[in-house]
């Protein structure tokens, strides 16, 4: 620790004004305060600052992110066997091996070139590194398929940062949530590595399937008609998916985390599951003979990404709705929207990311007509009495 | 009136030039934005639209200007569309004679050039209160300052979104994932919304180079 800080305090000169390396200084201040929290004191207005800032909200956020993490290199091992057809003789630590070695490279990448961007920006505009992208960086990988080419997640993650982010303002600015726009980049421009069958289960070196075993997920199955998965499996996470999405375990545990530190919002994670349950509760009473709408609201909160994104995206506070009463109805329609495009759309399989970008644009105008019904309501209020 | 201004004086010059850069029909007044993103996906049509937008607008800036001092004030605006809609018969019918596929792929956007918002911009702002020759420089020069985005959308969408130019395979067949190897075109590009992006690119490009086109 102390020979972190000499670093940081012996090459601070150099990055003044004036110094040999000033134009640097955004890059020195951001890893600085990364690692120790800053002496810097407010010259005017509010005196009294949390340590809890930006920073570290971010590194809660990205610990809580961490199970859903290492389960996700653990089935992408565990799908890879399975499709070998080899579960019975590969052990546990092959399989986390296999996808550590997967998923690695697409985090890597993802931090690399987010980073990479998020830095430039900074230097020329002459402003701090936006520590925004701590999260995106953890959150692109885990929403992508384990197959998706490096190139087309740099790609994405360029596009999230430059478009999704940069050209509003940068961090806090965004309208949508960044790694749901990287996702939804690559869900359009190359719908072939991002749907469908083959994306989900790193197959490499596997000529054939087993038989018995497919590449679909719950969810396609389901559109296909199919509503006999493992609900347990489902629960676990030891489905074919994104990486980080399959387990609602692994999620959980990050919820209770963000739940106890305060920082994600119980209202929105409820809300959005109320509203997904609404929803599947509808469809189950007009279902007829389609086995899909029939599926039990309750197992339409495990399967596909709902989980992860009612708890990790929907939550994001920056492109949620800000208000208290606001937030019920961003979660609540996120949810309602969710299982209605996944069942009734049959092109788009999963629906929560569209819902998800849907309510995001849409919450400034939630919270513009909650504060005007709050005014309106106080000024009844306040005739009434005069 | 001894002294005749030069035809190609500084100010017609002007004329012709600013729609390229400074007062550019799309980038700066975002005008004809629809068509822009609609006829945008591939290259060939894009020029042909941007031709024929360049022809209709240089002929009906003229003819306005021939007609302005007879046109009563009150009836201005139909008498503008009567013009304009003549010179966007003859274009169409000049497509479909000479490059019919395209006139196919253009469709009802040659039709549109009517409601085109630069065409009535530029006869309202310009033609009706200046002489037939630079308002032939004012229609070209806007004509052109809208090809010229449309041309270099078109570009890249082409490029990007089908892996040609023109038409023309510029990507190796092999190096596509169907194909065994690691390419493949970006289906987002060919989608309206990633052109709006593309002209954003350009407005953002253009101002951070002219910086007196920032407003506050």
């Amino acid at each position: 620790m102390k020979a972190i800080r000499n670093f940081f305090e012996k090459t601070k000169p150099h990055v003044q004004k004036g110094g040999k390396y000033h134009w640097l200084h955004s890059t020195h201040d951001a890893f600085f305060t990364f690692a120790f929290v800053s002496k810097e004191t407010s010259k005017s207005g509010t005196h009294i600052h949390d340590f809890i800032d930006l920073k570290r909200t971010m590194s809660i956020v990205v610990l809580a992110l961490v199970p859903a993490l290492l389960f996700g290199m653990y089935n992408v091992g565990y799908q890879h066997f399975g499709a070998l057809g080899q579960l019975g003789t590969a052990g546990f630590w092959d399989m986390f091996l296999f996808g550590l070695l997967k998923v690695l490279p697409i985090v890597i990448v993802s931090y690399v070139v987010g980073l990479g961007i998020e830095f430039i920006f900074a230097q020329f505009r002459g402003h701090e590194v936006n520590e925004g992208f701590l999260v995106s960086g953890i959150l692109i990988p885990l929403v992508m398929p384990v197959n998706t080419p490096l190139w087309m997640i740099a790609i994405a993650v360029a596009f999230s940062v430059i478009f999704g982010k940069e050209v509003f303002g940068g961090t806090g600015m965004n309208i949508w949530n960044p790694a749901l726009v990287a996702r939804a980049f690559l869900f359009f421009a190359y719908p072939g590595q991002m749907s469908g069958d083959a994306v989900w289960i790193s197959a490499s070196g596997v000529e054939t399937m087993v038989d018995g075993f497919t590449g679909a997920t719950p969810m396609a199955m389901a559109a296909a008609g199919n509503t006999d998965f493992n609900v347990w499996n489902a629960f676990i996470g030891l489905i074919p998916g994104s990486i980080g999405e399959t387990s609602t375990v692994a999620i959980l545990i990050g919820a209770v985390i963000l739940l106890i530190t305060g920082i994600g919002s119980w209202k929105i994670m409820l809300s959005t599951v109320l509203g997904g349950a609404a929803m599947g509760l509808l469809l189950n009473a007009f279902a007829g003979d389609n086995v899909y709408m029939a599926l039990p609201f309750w197992q339409h909160l495990i399967i596909g990404g709902f989980a992860f994104g009612a708890i990790f995206m929907a939550t994001d506070p920056v492109s949620a709705a800000q208000t208290e009463k606001g937030k019920w109805i961003y979660g609540f329609l996120i949810g309602i929207f969710a299982i209605l495009i996944r069942v009734v759309n049959p092109a788009y399989p999963e629906g929560m990311m569209l819902a998800i970008l849907l309510m995001n644009t849409f919450a400034p105008l939630i919270d513009h007509y909650v504060l005007e019904g709050n005014i309106k309501r106080r000024l009844k209020r306040a005739k009434v009495n005069a | 009136m001894s002294d005749r201004e030069p035809l190609f004086s500084k100010k017609n010059l002007g004329l012709l030039s600013n729609p390229l850069n400074s007062s550019n029909p799309i980038t700066v007044q975002v005008l004809g934005i629809c068509s822009a993103l609609a006829v945008t996906a591939q290259l060939k049509p894009a020029v042909v639209m941007s031709i024929s937008v360049i022809a209709v607008l240089a002929f009906a800036n003229v003819i306005i200007s021939l007609l302005r001092n007879t046109i009563p004030n009150r009836i201005r605006i139909i008498v503008q569309l009567v013009v304009i809609a003549a010179l966007v018969i003859l274009v169409d019918q000049v497509l479909k004679a000479f490059v019919y596929d395209v006139s196919k792929q253009l469709s009802v956007f040659v039709g549109l050039i009517i409601t085109n918002c630069i065409l009535m911009g530029r006869l309202e702002a310009f033609a009706l209160g200046n002489k037939p020759w630079p308002s032939f420089l004012d229609g070209l020069g806007n004509g052109a300052g809208y090809g010229a985005i449309l041309v270099i959308v078109g570009f890249f969408r082409e490029l990007l979104g089908s892996g040609s130019i023109f038409g023309f395979k510029l990507i190796p067949e092999s190096w596509y994932i169907v194909n065994g190897g690691f390419y493949s075109n970006n289906g987002m590009m060919i989608l309206p919304p990633m052109a709006l992006i593309t002209v954003g690119v350009i407005i953002w490009v253009q101002r951070s180079k002219n910086r007196k086109l920032i407003e506050d």
